[in-house]
């Protein structure tokens, strides 16, 4: 018994769920004495009135589709993977040894191999907490979230003691060679003839993730490897009846899941900063949680919830620029928004499933 | 006693039925569990209501009993109209009921279980020794011995069944309605447990007996009513009846209730296992020193009360043993020595050599229950060549065959794309079937292959493993039903407490045999048995 369309489920219940969180963030707005149509009309303008917005909320949302495919990738085996803030972290460690270290004379080639430092930084990151779960029992969640310090603290000795330059102040790397700064996007366009997105961080990047969300989808629904990942995740006694090996999926999943979050490296490391500085993540890897969340964990999904979640950010700064709202009522909208797509999400669906059966109910 | 001073109130409406109930309709959601129901069970007799999964019986029973509203329908006890809002309305008016999963209090003697929601006072004690002496009387009534101040946890299922009429008797229930009491019993608690119904009778009580079993309705009822589909088809006296014509109206056509087969006709050995242990992570050694031969083209049934090794033998012989545990001995197939642990000893490895499997719990194990009919098809075989190539999946490839073992197997809805979940137990049960007997293994492992299944997908699924051992595979059949063991095997181990108990034919054994060698009690002399094995 299928209990409610799918449109339903995968468009018009976190649409509900969106619309509630804006209803609640508008009291909000209201009880400070701010108007929230003069709110959303910033957000709306500053994210997505101009290229220059969009060339923020885009660069946003390219962080957001690692981190939310990471999120996803492991949830499928059934792992809740709440470290992709250390391992995109790492992967950023990963991308600057590489740039750093090798000479490597064009973009196209940096890139490359820049997202083999930071897939198998990220990757390297999750192992541990992989092997404990899969070996020990360890819960997931609670040494992937050990490992988020773990990282921090260990990123914050290598800048300060080991990459940070001579006689620099900053607690960062060198910057990368001129010869692998990556395109953005605003040059591409220059180059096609045209003026978009000035001054904005949105890089090549962003196709790199657009790709991930089609070879995660053909990993996850049409390889065999995918295949075994579901069961898994679905119920691991039926695996073992199968034969699949709980131990190879549980560390494979949460590789390619590490490996996803430390890509975003490319984006905010590689293609932005074009340096490694301290918290470069900036809570990337938590917002993957609330994008898988939302994006019911379907690379479509994803990236929808991540352009959401970039807009967010970007209105959100705008917001505290333009107007008298302070910057933690921004994090109060979005954690809102989290809060409603994601941990109440039955409490939209279910009222919606009743009314679903009881129309079809009419209906017969 | 109370319960007669009861029974004599009520002799002036002694004409009446015991319990009548006329419209009765319930619908959860779209489904239609009773559907417009009229029954009739008369005072003083066992009155059987059978019904294949799914029927309504409990549903029925749990309106009875005050679990569910009905939403249309009247309810008469003895005669007399009753609103049944709650199961204390039910128990004053002479209802007792059995449900099918019990519902006792683990850590609480059977004494405290016994008063348990029926204490008289506040004080605990005089209710306590009150009960001692009504339980002295009734266990000397009828047969129904359990000692009053051990922990339920302790007592064995048939005994915690005991506790469970005994709770209904002692709040004096005039009518007892059993769902599904035997089919967590061996034969010999079954039988004791027919003795103590009959006894009940005598003493007047009436009895709703509930089954899917055609057997225990011929043995025991007076009466028996037919649901099928939410629906009472017929109610007829069971003298007046016979097993095949329950089982048409049961499923609505004709049923061949008795598999049709030739003499096994078996060739090489193709299963050997010698001296099979196993030790469990909690040190507990769950098979000890199993010896067993199937021969290509030979069923060999397992009988046995579940829980005594039949599962850790399926899991070590489908390469995945409990984790922790300890397997040892040697298991050979087709000459080739099975590796019992290690990495080399996984279910992959087994389906490659050949080995097919119908695990015990099809939900559980055999099927995810999220995956769409035609994925679940592929379910232990997505590695195979033609089901893709390389690292993807050919989904084509894979529904085309789906599609051709849900129209061989008639699996109802005919539909690849309907998640497994959404099948009743019959057809699911149908999907694994198909799955592992087209496969052609050369040795199939079978755990209860008709648990919870209509009898008209039993029929199917019977056949066509008769039809595997007629291509000369090897079959390893464990079930603890005993008619499925006695039509369907070529040859029957018992196995009891981790032990082969001996192997009998079945054509030279009777249930009453096998139930006792199933309780342990070896019988005849273990030489013979074993001659017999290598005769066959
Ligand atoms: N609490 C419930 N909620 C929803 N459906 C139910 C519930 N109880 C029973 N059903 C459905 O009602 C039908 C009859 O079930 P049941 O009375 O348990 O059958 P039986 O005891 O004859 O096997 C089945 O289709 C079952 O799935
Ligand atoms: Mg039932």
């Amino acid at each position: 018994m299928t209990r409610m369309p799918k449109w339903a489920d995968v468009i018009l219940t976190p649409l509900i769920s969106l619309v509630l969180a804006m209803a609640i963030s508008a009291l909000v707005i209201l009880a400070i004495g701010e108007s929230p149509t003069v709110a959303l009309t910033t957000m709306i303008d500053g994210a997505l009135g101009s290229s220059y917005g969009w060339g923020f909320t885009l660069y946003y949302a390219t962080n957001f589709i690692f981190t939310g495919l990471a999120v996803m990738v492991a949830y499928h085996a059934s792992l809740f993977n709440i470290g992709g803030e250390g391992q995109a972290a790492m992967g950023g460690l990963g991308v600057a040894l590489v740039l750093l270290s090798l000479p490597l004379p064009h973009w196209a080639l940096a890139l490359p191999v820049a997202m083999i430092g930071a897939a198998l930084f990220g990757a390297a990151w999750a192992l541990i907490p992989a092997w404990l779960q899969a070996k020990r029992g360890s819960h997931i969640v609670i040494t992937t979230i050990m490992f988020n310090f773990i990282a921090a603290a260990a990123l914050n000795y290598v800048l300060v003691n080991l990459m940070r330059p001579v006689g620099s102040m900053d607690p960062a790397s060198a910057r990368f060679p001129d010869a692998t700064h990556l395109p953005k996007l605003s040059d591409m366009a220059l180059a096609l003839g045209f003026e978009w997105g000035k001054n904005t961080p949105v890089n090549i990047s962003f196709f790199v993730a657009v790709i991930a969300c089609v070879l995660v989808w053909l990993l996850i629904w049409r390889s065999r490897l995918g295949f075994e990942i579901r069961a898994f995740g679905k119920s691991e006694p039926a695996a073992l009846y199968a034969g699949i090996n709980p131990v190879r999926i549980t560390v494979i999943a949460m590789l390619i899941s590490g490996g996803l979050a430390g890509l975003m490296a490319i984006n905010n490391v590689m293609g932005e900063a074009e340096r490694l500085v301290l918290n470069a993540v900036e809570g990337a890897g938590f917002i993957g949680i609330a994008v898988a969340l939302m994006g019911r964990n379907h690379p479509v999904g994803v990236f929808l919830a991540a352009l959401l979640f970039g807009f967010l950010y970007q209105g959100g700064g705008e917001l505290a620029l333009w107007t008298s709202i302070p910057r933690e009522l921004i994090v109060v909208i979005q954690a809102l928004v989290i809060l409603f797509t994601g941990a109440l999400d039955n409490m939209v669906r279910m009222p919606l499933e009743r009314m679903f059966l009881a129309m079809r109910k009419k209906g017969a | 006693m109370a319960a007669m001073v009861q029974n004599g109130g009520r002799l002036e409406t002694a004409a009446p039925a015991a319990i009548e109930l006329r419209g009765i309709s319930k619908a959860f959601g779209s489904v239609q569990a009773n559907r417009d129901i009229d029954l009739r069970v008369e005072r003083g007799t066992i009155h059987g209501i059978i019904g294949e999964n799914g029927a309504g019986k409990s549903t029925l029973m749990s309106i009875l009993y005050g679990f569910y509203k009905p939403d249309a329908g009247q309810i008469l006890v003895g005669g007399r109209p009753l609103t049944i809002t709650d199961s204390q309305t039910a128990i004053r008016a002479g209802i007792g009921m059995v449900f099918q999963h019990f519902k006792l209090v683990q850590n609480f003697t059977v004494l405290e279980n016994i008063i348990l929601g029926a204490e008289d006072g506040r004080l605990l004690r005089p209710s306590l020794s009150k009960a001692r002496g009504v339980l002295r009387q009734l266990a000397k009534d009828y047969e129904l011995n359990v000692d009053p101040d051990e922990v339920v946890e302790n007592l064995s299922v048939g005994h915690q069944q005991r506790v469970e009429i005994l709770k209904a008797l002692y709040r004096q229930a005039d009518i007892l309605i059993l769902d599904e009491p035997t089919g967590v019993l061996t034969p010999a608690e079954a039988d004791h447990l027919f003795r103590i119904l009959e006894g009940l009778r005598a003493e007047g009580k009436t009895i709703i007996l509930i089954t899917h079993k055609l057997r225990e309705i011929m043995e025991i009822t007076d009466t028996v009513s037919v649901m099928r589909r939410g629906e009472m088809v017929a109610s007829v006296r069971t003298a007046e009846t016979s097993p095949e014509q329950l089982a048409e109206l049961m499923v609505g056509r004709k049923v061949l209730l008795n598999v049709q087969k030739a003499p096994a006709a078996p060739g090489q050995p193709v299963l050997e296992i010698r001296n099979l242990r196993m030790v469990d992570a909690t040190g507990v050694e769950r098979l000890r020193g199993i010896d067993l031969d199937i021969r290509a083209g030979e069923i060999l049934g397992i009988a046995g009360v579940s829980g005594n090794g039949q599962t850790q033998l399926l899991e070590i012989l489908g390469g995945y043993p409990e984790k922790g545990s300890t397997v040892t001995g040697e298991v050979r197939v087709n000459g080739t020595p099975l590796p019992l642990s290690g990495s080399a000893c996984n279910a992959a490895e087994r389906r490659r050599q050949n080995i097919g499997h119908i695990p015990e719990d099809r939900q559980v194990e055999g099927l995810i229950m999220d995956f769409a009919a035609w994925e679940n098809v592929a379910f232990g075989y997505h590695d195979a060549p033609e089901y893709g190539r390389g690292a993807l999946m050919d989904r084509d490839a894979i529904r085309r065959d789906a599609e051709g073992k849900i129209q061989r197997f008639d699996v109802r809805p005919p539909s690849c794309d309907l998640a497994a979940r959404n099948f009743s137990g019959g057809n699911q049960q149908k999907i694994v079937v198909a799955r592992e007997i087209e496969r052609n293994p050369d040795l199939l492992l079978i755990g209860q292959p008709t648990r919870g299944v209509d009898i008209g997908a039993i029929e199917f699924i019977h056949k066509r493993i008769v039809e595997l051992r007629d291509a000369g595979k090897a079959i390893l059949l464990v079930s603890v039903e005993l008619d499925e063991i006695m039509s369907l095997s070529d040859r029957i181990a018992v196995m009891f407490d981790g032990r082969i108990m001996g192997e009998r034919l079945p054509g030279a054994t009777t249930t009453g045999e096998l139930g006792l060698l199933m309780a342990g009690v070896d019988a005849a002399s273990t030489p013979q048995t074993q001659d017999l094995s290598r005769e066959v």
